[in-house]
């Protein structure tokens, strides 16, 4: 196998902001939520608001690092009917539109149900740049990761508050794209705080690692993606649209809605830091 | 046995650790503070004395005779779980985990339950313990063993009832999970099966292992050989691990695990996960799962809330892939039945769970000679469940 050698689109993302003095918003949605044709619209319009990356969530039956809102949108995704196979055919046909980067954020199971080299392929060929397999710590993802290199996929890793000095060494060497930092032990679901060894956690990060460093898990106000922009190269953020979304489901405005929340969690994003 | 399983928690392809990373560095962290305990000759006294004086161990291997007559072929010996105190084996992880969970400085346990057995031991603990303890319950199991749960309100514990997915044991596994995830650093989740990631599976199976050696000295002592069969429920399989483990080794002992086949494996609707299901991860660990094409988890069904999962233990689906365990389903009629004999012959009333067990050592002994034993893993009492037996049998109590 050959390694690709254009850089990847997420790669060339951050170094693009970086350059630019700005952080990257990467916006999460459940993929089906409410329906895929909707995630697709929200997507767009998600990009066109200032969201860098998108994050789309592949909906599993036991998502146990999930709060509730993320929970209530995995479950009506999955009683639409979105699979694995439908969420990477609507990736494809997004990709026609869009050259943002795209990452799944999902759940082991669904990935080996689909197979691993079969899961890798698809992905890619749909266009997906990067994922993130939230049960899947270093120490066992080892088969996948050698397919998602293979196809030419980012395997993003995860580090969190509890991840000990060595840990955090050999996920910041194994984590492809960027290294996302977990805010805080818990589940996914907006917080009122940000954690207040958030700092000295990215700092510790900093100092083995080079690559970008987006920060999720309880973000979901404009003034606290301010303050992790300060620290981070990326914010993500996911329950506070997710929340908005089930809210608006249904409404005429919905799309526009998500758009102005979007447009406004990248503006403090925007300004050099 | 002994080499099982590896560094990893990695029995051949099933266990390992698939978990949220912020669970990892926990995890190491009890597997080192578990192997510490088990090292120390304190702690482990302390352990026996808790399990002679205040479990009541060792449990009796009783010769049922009228169930013998009854079925008329092979003898039929009970384990006698249902003697603990509590009213089944889940006693036996449960001081174990909480005494390691004291000896961690943890001072607050959660844990998940299905029937109610294993929150019922672990709210027991918890208040001989002197520990903080809440207990996850699916909703639906909250219904239907109303009695247990008001027991562990009276034992000092908070039962927070799960309102997502299938409502049951799942259910409440994955909200336990949210909750450790959350506090992670004041908290130890004593989980009650032999599952989940490494080192639960070792440590759940190792604090019941202790069923299996009482059995085999006592079978020593009452036949003068090993016995025959072993027959034990399966949900998890944490009192079937525990039974078989002291005689993986011994080949010609057979040891079938009983899942729960529920309105029968056709219909869709059991929880059968060696029978019917595929392998996948779960709840931090590779076994067999029931699941549909796309690796979303599907509910599983049994008349028994302590079967009612759709997967089983890592160590379970090894040795089945081995073939040293054998699975076989029982519905819930015929549990219902098994229930039904054992009381009414022997005077002894079986949870649910059990009489599966039970059901399926009555259809084997009658096609076994009297020559032969058969042990059951009599794993609980069936206080608990009268009321859904009398529903299921149509008719009215209260």
């Amino acid at each position: 196998m050959t390694a690709p050698v254009t850089k990847s689109r997420l790669a060339a993302t951050f170094a693009e902001l970086r350059a630019r003095g700005e952080r990257a918003l990467v916006a999460y949605l459940t993929a089906g939520d409410p329906s895929l044709a909707a995630t697709q619209r929200l997507v767009l319009e998600a990009v066109a608001r200032g969201a860098d990356v998108i994050e789309l969530g592949v909906p599993f039956s036991d998502p146990i690092a999930d709060g509730p809102v993320i929970q209530r949108a995995a479950m009506r995704a999955l009683e639409r009917g979105t699979s694995v196979a439908r969420v990477l055919e609507t990736v494809a046909t997004l990709r026609a539109e869009t050259a943002v980067p795209l990452v799944l954020f999902t759940y082991y199971n669904p990935v080996l149900a689909f197979g691993l080299k079969a899961f890798a392929r698809t992905a890619a060929d749909a266009g997906v740049d990067g994922v993130i397999v939230v049960d899947l710590p270093p120490e066992e993802a080892g088969p996948f990761a050698a397919e998602a290199e293979a196809a030419g996929l980012d395997l993003v890793h995860l580090v969190a508050p509890t991840s000990t000095p060595p840990r955090v060494r050999v996920i910041a060497h194994r984590s492809r794209g960027f290294v996302y930092v977990v805010s805080r032990t818990g589940i996914t679901g907006e917080r009122w705080e940000l954690p207040p060894d958030l700092e000295a956690q990215i700092r510790a990060l900093r100092r083995v690692t080079t690559k970008p460093v987006c920060v999720g898990f309880g973000i979901g106000h404009p003034d606290q993606v301010a303050a992790v922009g300060r620290l981070a190269d990326g914010v993500i953020v996911g329950s506070a649209i997710v929340r908005l979304i089930e809210e608006r489901a249904g409404s005429p405005s919905l799309v526009k809605d998500v758009g102005e929340f979007i447009a406004a969690l990248k503006a403090p994003l925007r300004v050099r830091v | 046995m002994t080499t099982l399983p590896d560094a990893h928690g990695r029995f051949g392809r099933f266990g390992g650790r698939f978990v949220p990373e912020t669970l990892m560095a926990p995890l190491h962290e009890l597997e080192r503070a578990y192997r510490a305990a088990r090292r120390d000759p304190t702690w482990e006294r302390r352990l026996a004395g808790l399990l002679a004086d205040y479990a009541g161990r060792p449990t009796p291997l009783y010769f049922a005779r009228r169930l013998t007559e009854h079925c008329g072929g092979a003898r039929i010996y009970l384990k006698r779980e249902d003697l603990c105190h509590t009213g089944a084996h889940k006693i036996n992880n449960v001081l174990g985990q909480a005494l390691l969970a004291s000896r961690m400085k943890k001072r607050r346990v959660i844990a998940e339950t299905g029937a109610g057995q294993h929150g019922v031991a672990t709210a027991t603990a918890a208040a001989l313990l002197g520990l903080e303890c809440e207990v996850y319950m699916g909703a639906e199991d909250v219904e239907r063993q109303a009695l247990n749960v008001f027991r562990m309100r009276l034992l000092g514990a908070r039962v927070i009832p799960v309102e997502t997915g299938s409502r049951t044991l799942k259910d409440a596994i994955n909200e336990a999970l949210r909750d450790w995830v959350t506090n992670v650093r004041t908290t130890h989740y004593l989980l009650g099966s032999a599952l989940g990631p490494h080192p639960y599976p070792v440590m759940v199976r190792d604090f019941h292992a202790v069923i299996g050696r009482e059995t085999w000295r006592q079978a020593q002592r009452t036949l003068g050989r090993l016995p025959d069969v072993l027959v034990a429920c399966v949900g998890g399989g944490s009192n079937a691990i525990g039974l078989f483990h002291a005689f993986i080794r011994d080949r010609r002992v057979r040891l079938i695990g009983v899942e729960p086949g529920g309105e029968g494996i056709a219909t869709g609707r059991h929880g059968a996960s060696m029978t019917a299901g595929r392998i996948g991860v779960l709840h931090g660990c590779m076994s067999y799962l029931l699941q549909n094409d796309d690796g979303q988890i599907t509910a599983a069904h049994s008349i028994s809330a302590g079967l009612d999962y759709p997967g089983v233990g890592p160590e379970h689906a090894y040795y089945r892939d081995a073939g040293r365990f054998e699975f076989v389903s029982i519905t819930d009629e015929e549990a219902l039945e098994g229930f039904q004999a054992l009381t009414r012959v022997e005077g002894i009333m079986p949870a649910l769970e059990s009489a599966h067990a039970v059901a399926h050592a009555m259809r084997l002994a009658k096609t076994l000679p009297r020559s032969k034993a058969i042990v059951v893993g009599l794993s609980g009492r069936g206080d608990k469940d009268v009321y859904v037996v009398a529903k299921a049998l149509g008719q009215e109590v209260r």
